[in-house]
């Protein structure tokens, strides 16, 4: 990738156009086509924490992994700093970008090799992305960045094995290993959701800091809308491969458009508040969305829906200010109240 | 690498009533599966339970048979595991494994079978033709269903239920805890739920027990537990939640991780992370004192404790025999019977 800086203001850090991806699904004489991700629109600007929310199957994670480019879309782009990802052609290209756009996730206990020092993995890291250092500076980098993620103290925790430390401490090794590249933008695919709830708080507030204090953007993938909201800026909902709503987060909670979101908002657990039992109704079974015709796809568990519903798909579009929902309801401008 | 003797859990001792919910909450590895596991006899070796009794509907299910405890499974008693995909045989279709269960009970007439098997589908709300199908044609949701499904063809008293939610997304498991308390009242059994998730509960269970280390930190009604949170623990447990309501506060969660079992810290076991620790704390191990409807493992609620004078070298603990518990009391039945005793699950 050629070194153009983002045009100041202008280009947001990272956008996708369109970006979709199907797998084909069944025996190799299947045409039938699972559509993981349909036509998403997104994107993130520089030190913003962006928060990817919906259930299992909705394609949050396939987005993550379009982003880290581990898939290759089936059509539309992503644009990095303005620059095309698809024209990256060099392995150099390709390693600058996979360091600056690094991933985190979700299962500490398998993502890190039992068997080599925790220092092996950070220093690979340095070794492969930032060939300039020299040994000693790569050491010194791996202790820097060990600090920054409350890993103290860095050189004796380096020298540890995986299985000496703890969930919480194993899930910072890895945003150590993603900091070590100097990273515009981590992609964070449920890196909380494994651990105990009493250290959970910890690697939300350090993702936090990694944004406040050394600028970098997250990607927040997830299905706890909650802790979405507790570290969060801007909030996207998926449904079954789609964005159904995205906008600033208290906006998106506070005031939700999209029945899917009020429907997520209402089964959040709350011990805070009286358990309400109106919306039961709702088996909370996710599509599968193979071989999709025209129509919203939230369509057969809204209780709103319309004949419109049944014959077009709706586009995401804006009801407030950067507040947008993919929802004909809610367009024609009533005040949606599913659940 | 040996370690020595683990005490997994240690000194549990409770009631159930018959239709009574009691939810057991806690981190990894604070016991409280392996407290499950002992009171369904689930212990595989080397944990063994070292101490205590496990009493079901009268009868003590400690040092019974294998033969002796597969009469009573599925019958009387029911377990949930947490893992449906797992808990399930990959390659056999759901009405098979539920045909297994009832013949191993000496029910073999195939119209019973199917009529049974298909009453209790549709009881957690699956089409019976899915009793056709094998396990990894259905969603999460649909196994943890079939699962609780199976658990119910002989009507037991007790079910035991371990996470049962937890690889569901958050509007699946919210319709499987509203059903699984919907049956509860219709059946009338009582449940032992046990979860990570605090939250999850707080709607369902009648009572809470908030497990530490391998110990009751606090156990009382479910309400009181959430509204007035007496054990340092669970308050930090509750505010380690971020709200989706009100104001967006900062929140800090619990410093620190638990301790290793195998080594035990002297005084109290949470006092390392404790916000509100006092000196004798790393001393003295706390009892579990009464405070008001709850039970509190904290020298801070202790009778001998004197808010404003912290002493140095507090009181020994009026007789804490090293008595430890494990329990269980199921309420079986009519007679509704339970009991408790001392013991302790060892790994």
């Amino acid at each position: 990738m050629s070194d153009a800086p983002a045009q100041d203001g202008a280009a947001p850090l990272l956008r996708t156009e369109g970006l979709t991806r199907h797998f084909r699904i069944g025996g190799a004489l299947s045409r039938r086509t699972l559509h993981a991700v349909d036509d998403v629109s997104l994107d993130i600007g520089d030190r913003e924490i962006v928060a990817l929310a919906g259930e299992s199957g909705s394609g949050k994670s396939t987005i993550a992994r379009l982003l880290a480019k581990l898939y290759k879309p089936t059509s539309g782009e992503i644009y990095f700093q303005g620059q095309p990802v698809s024209q990256l052609r060099s392995r150099a290209d390709t390693l600058r970008y996979t360091g600056l756009v690094p991933m985190v996730f979700q299962d500490p206990f398998s993502s890190i090799n039992p068997v080599l020092r925790i220092s092996h993995g950070v220093l690979r890291g340095l070794k492969l992305h930032r060939p300039e250092l020299s040994a000693e500076q790569r050491r010194a980098e791996a202790e820097r960045v060990f600090e920054v993620v409350g890993l103290a103290p860095a050189a004796e925790v380096l020298q540890r094995y995986p299985h000496e430390l703890s969930g919480g401490q194993r899930q910072r090794v890895g945003f150590a290993q993603a900091l070590a590249l100097r990273p515009k933008l981590i992609l964070a695919d449920e890196p909380v959701s494994m651990l105990d709830v009493s250290i959970r708080i910890g690697l939300l507030n350090l993702m936090a800091r990694l944004r406040d204090e050394e600028g970098v953007s997250i990607l927040y993938i997830t299905h706890d809308i909650a802790s979405a909201r507790y570290i969060a800026d801007r909030l996207i909902v998926m449904y079954a491969g789609q964005i159904a709503e995205s906008g600033p987060v208290e906006e998106v909670l506070g005031a939700p458009k999209h029945p899917y979101t009020q429907l997520l908002l209402s089964a959040v657990p709350d011990p805070r508040a009286p358990l309400d039992v109106t919306a039961e109704t709702d088996r909370g079974e996710p599509p599968r969305v193979i071989d999709p015709v025209p129509g919203c796809r939230f369509r057969w568990r809204c209780p709103l829906a319309i004949d419109q519903c049944h014959q077009a798909t709706p586009e995401l579009a804006e009801l407030g200010p950067e507040h947008a929902a993919a929802c004909f309801v809610a367009q024609a401008g009533a005040d949606v109240k599913a659940f | 690498m040996d370690r020595g003797t683990v005490r997994a859990v240690e000194d549990v001792s409770f009631d159930l009533d018959p239709g009574e919910f009691i939810g057991v909450v806690g981190e990894s590895g604070c016991g409280k599966s392996t407290l499950l596991f002992a009171i369904a006899q689930l212990l595989a070796p080397p944990a063994e339970i070292t101490g205590g009794s496990v009493t079901f509907a009268g009868r003590s299910l400690v040092g019974l048979t294998d033969r002796q405890l597969a009469a009573v499974r599925w019958k009387d008693l029911s377990v949930v595991m947490q893992s449906a995909m797992n808990a399930l045989n990959p390659v056999k279709s759901i009405g098979s494994q539920f045909k297994d269960a009832m013949r191993a009970h000496g029910v073999t007439s195939k119209s019973e079978v199917a009529e049974r098997s298909a009453e209790v589908l549709r009881m957690v709300g699956i089409d019976p033709v899915h009793l056709k199908s094998y396990p990894f044609q259905l969603s999460g949701g649909m196994r943890q269903r079939s699962m609780i499904a199976m658990a119910m063809l002989f009507t037991p008293d007790l079910v035991i239920m371990d996470e049962p939610t937890s690889a569901l997304d958050v509007v699946a498991q919210r319709s499987l805890m509203v059903q699984i308390k919907e049956l509860q009242q219709r059946l009338g059994f009582a449940i032992i739920f046990v979860t990570h998730d605090m939250s999850l509960v707080s709607h369902f269970s009648d009572r809470l027990m908030v497990m530490y280390a391998g110990q009751v930190a606090e156990f009382g009604p479910t309400r009181e537990v959430f509204d007035a949170p007496r054990h340092p623990y669970s308050i930090g447990l509750l505010d380690a939640f971020p709200s989706i309501r009100g104001p967006r506060l900062p929140l800090t969660g619990i410093p620190g991780a638990p301790p290793d079992l195998a080594r035990p810290p002297a005084g109290c076991r949470f006092a390392p992370r404790c916000p509100q620790v006092m000196d004798e704390c790393r001393a003295t191990p706390p009892e579990l004192y009464e405070a008001g409807p709850v039970q509190v493992r904290c020298l801070l609620h202790s009778p001998d404790h004197r808010p404003d004078q912290n002493l140095r070298n507090g009181t020994p603990p009026p007789g804490s025999a090293a008595g430890s518990v494990s329990t269980v009391a199921a309420g079986g039945g009519a007679a509704g019977s339970v009991a408790t005793e001392e013991g302790s699950a060892d790994e």
